[in-house]
């Protein structure tokens, strides 16, 4: 069975690779908007130093982080749902459905694919990018580069969770474009990025550390500037895999019903 | 399972939906839709059989319950001795289907990938892996396209590496929904020519539905009709004219204009100018009749009509439609 799971991530790594154009789009994107965001943080950061707790060039590397994250851990969509959704709607689950697989597991490798392929596809060059317009903050040697991408492979889980989630709201909604407006709302401002979590005030600022979205690109920017040590760090790891189990669970759960609805209602 | 029992076998198969319908502002009114409206019929190993009925009569609703996709609300299904719903991975490797409207295939990846997904999702051992892909795309002449992107293939070409992915496990049994839609006349012909030969060859069971009579008239000896989730129908091709009561077209050339022809066994149907349309029972031979024809009259050329199984379907679904309508009154 893992095998056939391999398969499908590598196939989902390879379906995003053939889009080159789509690709370089996207980084050129991401870099505009790095720089847009870097220069109002230069701003912000001038009239408030060590805001957060962060200095100009953490500042700077979160935001950079944030470009690179943007699509690996679907801070605004996954990347994957909108076709999840699609072929909900149409029907198309149909042939999904009947293959002797389970459909969790190949998104999610489809998903982990897609993922591995923006991360090098996507947030390398606008990473490379912003350092060298801007030189912020570096992880401390490859130690501090492993702890981030290990924070980023399970922070690009908590997003594939996120989504599928969204996603199987569509078999009971007939257009899952509110629910996706909502979900892209609260993606774009409790996964922080727009401004860091640590910048938000009080209660609010607690409550939107707490949550499943402070897992996507929070806890590994934090992990990168080399904010936990020892047990803290294992405990921003456990955070995220902690949401990463539940969100999980809720999808497995959202989709033995609509299964079942499907099954038994034909959808 | 008793060895008797049929490879695929449907016992009174009901599937009722539950439709909700608003009424008013806030009240929702409940209807029960029947699907499928108590079904039975058995089909053997190696059976190759056509399942046709108008849109909505329960075609698709039927498929998606032998693949295991939905559950029925009554009546009892067998597949292979397995209950679909309950073991649906379990049957899953020991069947095939195809959806001619939808696709199997990696949409954005080169043929080739996704068949390398099927080797793993139904485990097939390398070899019989290797041994059928090679024999698919040989007989369904896709060499050239296992590293074209399925995006870029044709209609056609997709059909065809659709059918190629439900066969690499070798299934037992192949379920076709529509698989010639929207395909031309040669793309149509090849999945037809290809599909006997599975059959004939293999020994796979075919269960497959059209709208397309050519397919079921080149391809199956035993037709099932549907409509509104009953079965009208159940038996050969040409058994479907005797219940239509059609009529073949005797159509006459004769060497000037004739008052209408008037042979018994015949009926006079039309004329223009010289040529004359006579029809007569399908079931009757057109030999006495020609002969007959010919004794009396001048012939320059005649010609013989089927009949149109479009229509004598038509005439069925008409006629039951008619009953419903008496029914409900």
């Amino acid at each position: 069975m893992l095998r056939l799971y391999a398969t499908v991530a590598a196939g989902g790594f390879r379906r995003y690779a053939t889009y080159r154009v789509a690709t370089a789009a996207g980084v050129f994107t991401n870099s505009v908007f790095g720089l847009v965001l870097s220069s109002t943080y230069i701003a912000l950061w001038d009239e408030r130093p060590h805001l957060g707790g962060y200095s100009v060039d953490d500042a700077l590397a979160y935001v950079w982080i944030g470009q690179a994250l943007l699509t690996v851990c679907g801070l605004m969509g996954g990347g994957f749902e909108e076709e999840l959704i699609e072929r909900i709607r149409t029907g198309d689950i149909a042939v999904d459905l009947y293959r002797p697989a389970d459909l969790q597991a190949w998104w999610f490798s489809a998903n982990a694919g897609r993922a591995a392929f923006q991360l090098l596809g996507r947030g390398v060059a606008p990473m490379l990018i912003g350092a060298l317009v801007f030189g912020f903050t570096l992880p401390s040697g490859p130690g501090g580069w492993a702890a981030f991408l290990l924070a980023v492979a399970l922070g690009s889980v908590v997003g594939f969770a996120l989504w599928y989630l969204v996603a199987m709201s569509a078999f009971w909604l007939l257009d899952g474009q509110g629910v996706m407006q909502v979900a892209w709302l609260a993606g774009l401002f409790f996964s922080g990025m727009l401004l860091p979590l640590n910048v938000f005030p009080g209660t609010l600022g607690e409550v939107a550390r707490m949550l499943p979205w402070a897992s996507l690109l929070q806890v590994p920017a934090d992990v990168y500037l080399g904010r936990y040590e020892g047990r803290e760090l294992a405990g921003a790891y456990a955070f995220q895999a902690c949401w990463a189990l539940v969100l999980l669970a809720a999808g497995r759960a959202a989709q033995a019903l609509a299964t079942r609805k499907v099954v038994v209602q034909g959808g | 399972m008793s060895s008797t029992e049929p490879f695929i076998h449907l016992d009174g198969l009901e599937k009722t939906f539950t439709v909700r319908r608003r009424a008013g502002l806030i009240r929702r009114e409940k209807r029960e839709v029947r699907a499928v409206d108590g079904i039975s019929f058995g089909v053997e190993r190696g059976e190759m059989v056509g399942y046709i009925g108008p849109n909505g009569a329960g075609k698709s609703t039927t498929i998606k319950m032998l693949t295991g996709i939905l559950t029925p609300s009554g009546g009892r299904l067998r597949v292979a001795g397995i209950d679909p719903s309950r073991e649906r991975t379990r049957l899953a490797r020991r069947i095939g289907v195809v959806f001619g409207q939808r696709t199997t295939l990696w949409w954005d990846l080169p043929l080739k990938d996704s068949y390398r997904l099927m080797h793993r999702m139904y485990r097939i051992p390398d070899a019989r892996y290797r041994e059928n892909l090679d024999r698919y795309v040989n007989l369904l002449d896709l060499g050239d396209l296992l590293d074209v992107p399925v995006r870029q293939l044709s209609l056609g070409q997709r059909m065809r590496g659709d059918i190629a992915a439900a066969l690499l496990h070798d299934p037992e049994v192949l379920y076709l929904d529509e698989p010639t839609i929207g395909l031309d006349v040669v793309s149509k012909a090849k999945v037809r020519e290809f599909l006997k030969d599975l059959n004939g060859e293999r020994g796979t069971t075919v269960l497959l539905t059209t709208h397309d009579l050519t397919d079921i008239e080149q391809l199956c000896s035993r037709v099932m009709v549907i409509d509104h989730g009953r079965l009208m129908y159940d038996g050969e091709l040409a058994g479907l004219h005797g219940v239509g009561e059609s009529e073949r077209l005797l159509v006459v050339d004769l060497e000037r204009e004739l008052p209408p022809i008037e042979v018994p066994g015949a009926r006079f149907v039309r004329a223009e100018g010289p040529r004359q349309w006579l029809a007569f029972p399908a079931a009757d031979s057109a030999a006495p009749l020609v002969a007959a024809v010919a004794a009396a009259h001048p012939l320059v050329d005649l010609s013989v009509r089927e009949p149109d199984i479009e229509a004598v379907i038509a005439k069925m679904y008409g006629g039951t439609r008619e009953e419903r309508r008496e029914s409900l009154r």
